[in-house]
């Protein structure tokens, strides 16, 4: 009986020791930093809205031009708790002015903060780890050109067991995943740019995709559709098969653009905001969403038929 | 004579109240259902896709206002649920705001009536700002359920 307790007791620490390996914060290789060299702001400025940071980093409810001072405040609500987006702006205090890009860049890729914990996948570096280093190194650039604010976002409000950061690097090893969602046999140029902004920065899979009962996303179920994360009703299915599924490419490209559907609704909820950033990209890439939306295979919706 | 057209106009009356004996939830749908024929007129001008005629334009944006009249009055308590309404909770939890957002939909098509615009360019100025509203309001007081 003895010797039991203590072959437990030496089990439990080895788990525990490797619990702890296995869920250490990621970094990068000093490889992914070489040749970037200057930023091209105007690069920057393209994937700052590609990436939506104001959508969630600006304070709750700007407009125009307050979109551009990240002071962070916005409240998340989710079944994990209530996220607080912080404040990036480039304060050295509230904000991240004085982070490296390789802080930056671990952040964005890893999820990883400059103090070496795990940042809450309600940012969605699960998206953003697949952005190209150059465009990272624009972005950043970009983002110490817009204003600072002193803007002291709270705590994120989490229970238990979710305010155990280091547990999120056990669901990062089942979460995080760099590589393409969809697998193209021979994508055309268009469909490949597309692909890049919808599964990379534009992270639509976030909100679009089912999850499971963890938050990660099932990636069987792409774009299918899910339950509205932070409120009430559904976010559409955007396969071929779902709400969408009656729309020419150029109807996609106008949505983007104008925020009109074909039969003259409108985007609502957060996707008005959302719209808003992809109306500020070049007309090409609105139209390389909208034919890789029109490439990847269909599928029944993710979310519960409505019982109302 | 006389009599067919108090035929007329009784049946005209109780036509309207009719519509008015409805669910608000499927007589909300149906506002926003002849707001959104009137923005297909108003944006495929926008766009270029039909001619400009002036007349056309003032009655979709007329058309916009009827609609925008009454449409407050259409989300009494009661039926925040039913008949498939796509109406967020913040409509009765906000009611102040809403109400603000609709009276300003109201003012704009108002005003782009009254400016009656003669051509495509005092026309895209009316649009513009008439247009604007759809998204602000569904930003907030609409829920996608399909």
């Amino acid at each position: 009986m003895r010797r039991l307790i203590g072959f437990l007791v030496i089990l439990a620490v080895v788990v525990a020791v490797a619990l702890w390996f296995l869920s250490a914060p990621g970094r990068l290789d000093e490889a992914a930093f070489a040749d970037l060299g200057t930023a091209d702001l105007a690069r920057g400025e393209e994937m700052f809205w590609a990436g939506g940071c104001a959508s969630c980093h600006a304070a709750p409810g700007a407009k125009g031009d307050d979109k551009l001072t990240l002071s962070g405040g916005l409240a998340i609500k989710s079944d994990f708790g209530t996220f607080y987006a912080p404040n990036i702006s480039p304060d050295t205090q509230a904000g991240i002015g004085d982070w490296t890009f390789r802080q930056f860049a671990e952040a964005m890729k890893k999820g990883t903060s400059p103090e070496g914990t795990h940042l809450y996948p309600s940012f969605p570096y699960t998206s953003y780890t697949r952005i190209a280093m150059s465009d990272l190194n624009d972005m950043w650039g970009y983002l110490q050109t817009l204003p600072a604010s002193d803007n002291v976002a709270p705590d994120h409000a989490l229970g238990f067991p979710f305010n155990i950061r280091r547990a999120v690097g056990l669901w990062n090893l089942l979460y995080l995943r760099n590589g393409a969602v969809i697998d193209f046999a021979s994508p055309d140029e268009a469909v490949s740019r597309g692909q890049y902004l919808v599964e990379g920065p534009g992270h639509c899979g976030e909100c679009h995709t089912p999850r499971s009962l963890i938050g990660g996303l099932e990636l069987g179920e792409w774009l299918a559709g899910a339950t509205n994360p932070d409120g009430e009703g559904i976010i559409p299915n955007i396969t071929p098969d779902g709400s969408i599924k009656s729309w020419s490419a150029g109807d996609i490209a106008y949505y983007l653009e104008s925020g009109f559907t074909p039969d003259f609704d409108t985007a609502g909820g957060s996707m008005v905001s959302v719209q808003e950033n992809m109306a500020k990209l070049p007309a090409s890439d609105r139209e390389a969403i909208a034919a890789y939306l029109k490439a990847i295979p269909g599928r029944p919706n993710g979310y519960p038929a409505r019982s109302n | 004579m006389k009599n067919a057209l108090a035929i007329a106009i009784a049946a005209l009356f109780l036509s309207g109240n009719a519509a008015v004996a409805a669910e608000p939830q499927v007589e909300r749908q149906q506002s926003m259902k002849s707001v959104g024929q009137a923005m297909g007129t108003l944006a495929k001008t926008a766009k270029g896709e039909i001619d400009y005629d002036a007349t056309a334009v003032i009655e979709a944006f007329a058309a916009m206002n009827t609609a925008a009249v009454n449409f407050i009055d259409q989300f009494p308590e009661g039926t925040e649920t039913g008949h498939e309404t796509e109406a967020s909770p913040n409509i009765w939890s906000d009611r102040a705001g809403f109400e603000e957002a609709v009276k300003k939909f109201d003012t704009d098509t108002a005003n782009a009536v009254i400016a009656a615009p003669h051509d495509i360019a005092a026309f895209r100025a009316e649009f513009g700002k008439v247009a604007q509203n759809c998204k602000t309001c569904h930003e907030t007081y609409r829920v996608s359920k399909k």
